[in-house]
């Protein structure tokens, strides 16, 4: 980017809620279903039918709400945003006007060096999602010019959570890295699936430039169209390209808003500012106004999980962990809170995170059993460390054991205890063993003599079979060395 | 025989299908000949659903011989064709939605049905119960069975014909700024609107939503309060239906009015009315004493904005409810080259004057830049306007004044929109606050120019959720008085 701009943007997030029914009715929200499979008088918006709200889908608002901070106001209200569109049954789409669920509070996410920011949110609403046209014909899959359009509404009328940030991100790596935070906490808090393959999770982007330096802000493009974190990152790039290109040769922004092409790795302009809906937003009259009781905010509140964000900061600053290792953790829930477990028990982070990321981790994908379905308790597994820390048993021996503990063998320490697998560490009983190995292997020792050091690995390897691993490595090698020196 | 049974009372019906002295089916049979015989004159249905009654009341005959009692067994009701009957076409009187077949039937609905209740048709109505005449509907015209020169009132003309010409005995209507109570002034009938969100509304196409309001027309108040005992109380596909007891009405009618008090409101004075009317009314006033209650003066200083605020509110959110008729999913469709045009098309060819006048009136009370103006002002309004019942009902139990400024009116008499809407004067501000209301027979007026006379209705109206209350006083009322039976419906005329 020229380095006399700036670039600031702003974020707005629709995510479909994961209730079991849609907003407004008891059909069933699920992705993937036959067309008009989940449809009901209610979602078409046939005549005289008429809207009951989703407690669960409101809760789901509040405790994201409250999970990043937001101010979670006693009244809200339901409004209708009119204007036509064929696969809107209704052709006004119940949403949030002047009053939303939450207020303010921010995401705080981390960028790839480690540092944590924060990006202020200015909303977060609740609406219903339309249904889903298909128009064929016209080639490039747009309504106009096409020959005709099917309509699918399983999903009209699914539960949306609209998240709008205020213009607080400077580059596009800021914005991808928001986005991921913000879709780790939504994961975490088990609001919603956030999948962008599957539309759970759509953004556009508000973009503007500025002088470095400057306090107004620039005219802002919306971009519209991105279905992956990756495109967000090409077509914020592009957009801020495109507008430092023509303020540097004088020209002006126009606002308005722009769709990205996927294929051509270019923004289109969509549609002007005057063109601009007047959505005549008023009080749905068939809805009451929302009660949020401070009682089950605080229930919410109270009921929060650790937030992934929370999670970074612990594992890099605290057990300095590093930035790879946390964020491998903190994107598998169950790992992280399995791991968790370990350190709380175990008291070492470190220990910890090579056993957890390191060899279960390598069990489970060896199994597909997932580390916190294992057979393996956290209890176990800080047993084994234990036996490690305390240099009972050597690595080889801990690697096996939980290769038998992952099958189901129980308690390290009973197994060391019962099958005499504890290491040897006492010099009187491991030399009698390198003596037998070096008598054994003449021609080896010879060699070694001779300047070929390099089998000293093939005489300590021979010394631990005849330990049957259980010998110290360190005090072998230490002996070994001492013997061929002589 | 035949004319006995029909001519019978909710009450009588029920009664005598439930002793088995009568059986629903026969009665059905009756009402559904007369209906063949006079209806071509009347004009109040739409559809009738010959098969539907025979086989509901069939099961209803079913339901009594298990042991069942009903509290409207075998009664022949009327459905305003706005309410949905699962396989029943429901056309709202509307081209738009001529011939489309509802999916499901209205809560409403549903529970007259369970009652017992046996549905002959579905009544003509103005176009998505926009009028006062029922001179709006696209799809047929209603006459008043007292004059057939004369409108029957509206919206729910056709639910308070069928009534009046005993094609049904009670017909559900809807009432959004007047629609139940001024037909049943319109047609000698008791047309009761209930308090907002008593009825659920799912499955009433929707008009204003803010506003619509189920209710029965019926010859008898007992009738009335039968049918409001079946169809009130929480409904949880209804989020504006309040979920709070209900108390039974029809059995603790009363027969006086002793203890209560009533208040005449000042700015309703009836002198302006012409001297035959307002001396109906001051009779009326007299016997409401005469009755053991104490009249009171009270004051409702805001009921005059009542109309203009009306016809903000109610068109802002008729503009968004009407949007879904776009020929997309069901109804009438033109096809157009494009998707625009296509909407353009079968909006303009689907909606008659009045309801694309009123979508126009919503859509400009709503735009960015006016809705400061225009629907948040009448919003406010419409709160001042229920604080002044609030403080009048401090100081009454219950008021009375007319439910309409004149008896029925001739076709054509109203041509321009704005003396049409000035014909819910009466009936607007209650709609506006909430309250429940109806309007019951209280005398006869020969009209101007007129050769019958017509009859007039007091309204009475009580405080939010007293429907008992209200019921009962008009019972006492209507037993002392006896209006409704001074005159019969000229239905041999009307069937010639």
């Amino acid at each position: 980017m020229n380095a006399e701009f700036e670039a600031v943007i702003g974020i707005e997030c629709h995510v479909e809620l994961k209730t079991a029914t849609k907003m407004f009715c008891g059909c069933r929200n699920e992705f993937g279903a036959p067309s008009n499979s989940n449809i009901c008088p209610v979602c078409l918006g046939m005549p005289g039918a008429l809207p009951v709200p989703n407690a669960k889908a409101l809760e789901l608002i509040v405790t994201a709400g409250v999970a990043f901070g937001a101010r979670i106001p006693e009244f809200s209200k339901f409004d209708r945003k009119n204007y036509f569109y064929p696969d809107m049954p209704k052709n006004y789409q119940i949403s949030q006007y002047d009053m939303p669920l939450s207020v303010g509070g921010s995401v705080k996410y981390w960028m790839g060096d480690g540092s944590l920011k924060e990006c202020r949110l200015t909303r977060i609403h609740i609406e219903e999602d339309t249904g889903k046209s298909t128009h064929a014909g016209s080639g490039d899959g747009r309504i106009a010019g096409s020959s005709y359009s099917l309509l699918d509404f399983n999903r009209a009328g699914v539960p949306l959570m609209e998240c709008v940030s205020e213009p607080d991100l400077r580059s596009p790596a800021e914005a991808v890295a928001y986005l991921e935070s913000l879709r780790r906490t939504l994961l975490a808090l088990g609001v919603s699936d956030v999948k962008m393959e599957e539309g759970s999770l759509r953004c556009d982007a508000n973009v503007s430039v500025r002088l470095r330096g400057s306090r107004e802000l620039g005219t802002k493009t919306e971009i519209k169209n991105m279905n992956s974190f990756r495109s967000v990152e090409r077509a914020i790039s592009g957009e801020i390209e495109r507008q430092i290109a023509i303020l540097s040769s004088g020209g002006r922004i126009v606002q308005e808003t722009r769709g990205w092409d996927e294929i051509n790795e270019v923004t289109h302009s969509m549609r002007s500012k005057e063109e601009a809906h007047d959505y005549r937003y008023f009080p749905d009259p068939d809805l009451v106004p929302l009660e949020i009781a401070a009682s089950d905010v605080a229930r919410i509140a109270s009921a929060m999980p650790a937030l992934p964000w929370q999670r970074f900061e612990r594992y890099t600053a605290q057990y300095a962990l590093g930035i790879k290792q946390a964020t491998q953790l903190i994107d598998n829930l169950a790992l992280a809170s399995y791991f968790d477990r370990v350190v709380s028990l175990s008291g070492n982070p470190a220990q910890s995170s090579n056993f957890v990321l390191g060899e279960l981790s390598r069990l489970a994908n060896e199994t597909g059993v997932a580390v916190a379905d294992s057979k393996i308790a956290p209890e176990h597994l800080v047993e084994l460390i234990g036996l490690v820390e305390s240099k009972r048993i050597n690595s080889k021996i801990a690697k096996e054991l939980l290769a038998r503990m992952w099958t189901g063998a129980g308690s390290p320490a009973a197994i060391v205890e019962r099958e005499g697998l504890a290491q040897t560490s006492d010099p009187s009983a491991v030399e009698p063993l390198v003596d037998e190995v070096l008598t054994a292997n003449a021609k080896v020792v010879a060699d070694y003599k001779t300047g070929k050091t390099n089998v000293l690995g093939f005489l300590v390897g021979q010394v631990m079979k005849a330990s049957r691993g259980k010998a110290d490595p360190s005090l072998v090698n230490e002996l070994m060395r001492e013997k061929l020196s002589r | 025989m035949t004319t006995e049974v029909i001519e019978r009372s909710a009450a009588a019906i029920a009664a005598a299908v439930n002793a088995r002295r009568n059986s629903a089916v026969e009665i059905t049979e009756a009402t559904l000949a007369h209906v063949a015989a006079v209806d071509g004159g009347v004009g109040a249905y739409l559809t009738v659903l010959d098969e539907l009654a025979r086989s509901q009341s069939a099961r209803v005959d079913e339901r009594v011989r298990n042991g069942e009692r009903l509290p409207l067994a075998g009664v022949p009701i009327a459905v305003k064709d706005n309410m949905c009957l699962d396989g029943t076409r429901t056309t709202c009187g509307s081209k738009i939605l001529e011939n489309w077949i509802a999916p499901y039937t209205a809560t409403a609905v549903a529970r007259m049905l369970e009652a017992g209740a046996v549905p002959i048709g579905k009544a003509n109505c103005d176009e998505f119960a926009m009028g006062s005449s029922c001179e709006n509907s696209a799809l047929r015209v209603t006459r008043n069975p007292y004059d057939p020169s004369r409108v029957p009132g509206g919206s729910s003309g056709g639910s308070a014909a069928s009534v009046a010409a005993f094609e049904a005995a009670i017909g559900l209507g809807s009432d959004t700024g007047g629609s139940i109570r001024e037909p049943g002034a319109f047609c000698n009938l008791v047309g009761f609107k209930p308090t907002y969100g008593r009825v659920s509304r799912y499955g009433l196409i929707a008009f204003a939503s803010s506003l619509d309001q189920i209710g029965p027309l019926t010859r008898t108040v007992e009738d009335a309060a039968l049918a409001y005992d079946a169809m009130a109380g929480y409904d949880q596909m209804d989020a504006t239906s309040i979920d709070r007891p209900v108390e039974k009405a029809a059995s603790s009618l009363r027969d006086d009015l002793r203890g209560l008090r009533i208040g005449i409101v000042r700015e309703f004075a009836t002198e302006a009315l012409g001297a035959e009317i307002h001396s109906r009314y001051r009779d009326a006033y007299r016997d409401l004493e005469r009755l053991g209650a104490e009249l009171v003066e009270v004051s409702l200083p805001t009921a005059d904005y009542g109309v203009a605020t009306y016809y903000l509110i109610a068109p802002a959110e008729c503009s968004s409810n009407l949007a879904r008729f776009d020929g997309v999913r069901y109804g009438l469709r033109v096809e157009g080259h494009d998707v625009r045009e296509m909407y353009d098309k079968t909006r303009a060819a689907g909606f008659g004057a009045e309801v694309k006048r009123r979508i126009l009136i919503g859509t400009y009370a709503l735009t960015s830049g006016y809705y400061d103006a225009y629907y948040l002002r009448a919003q406010k309004v419409r709160t001042l306007i229920a604080r002044d019942f609030e403080r009048a009902f401090a100081r009454c139990d219950l008021i009375a004044c007319p439910a309409a400024s004149c008896p029925a009116f001739e076709f054509n008499a109203k041509s321009d929109p704005y003396s049409m809407y000035l014909m819910d004067y009466y009936t607007i501000p209650m709609a506006l606050a909430g309250l429940p209301a109806l309007s019951v027979p209280c005398g006869w007026v020969l009209p101007e120019g007129g050769s019958v006379p017509m009859p007039i209705g007091l309204q009475l109206c009580a405080p939010l959720f007293t429907e008992k209350l209200l019921l009962g006083a008009a019972h006492a009322y209507e037993q002392a008085t006896q209006h409704a039976s001074a005159h019969r419906p000229l239905l041999p005329q009307v069937s010639a």
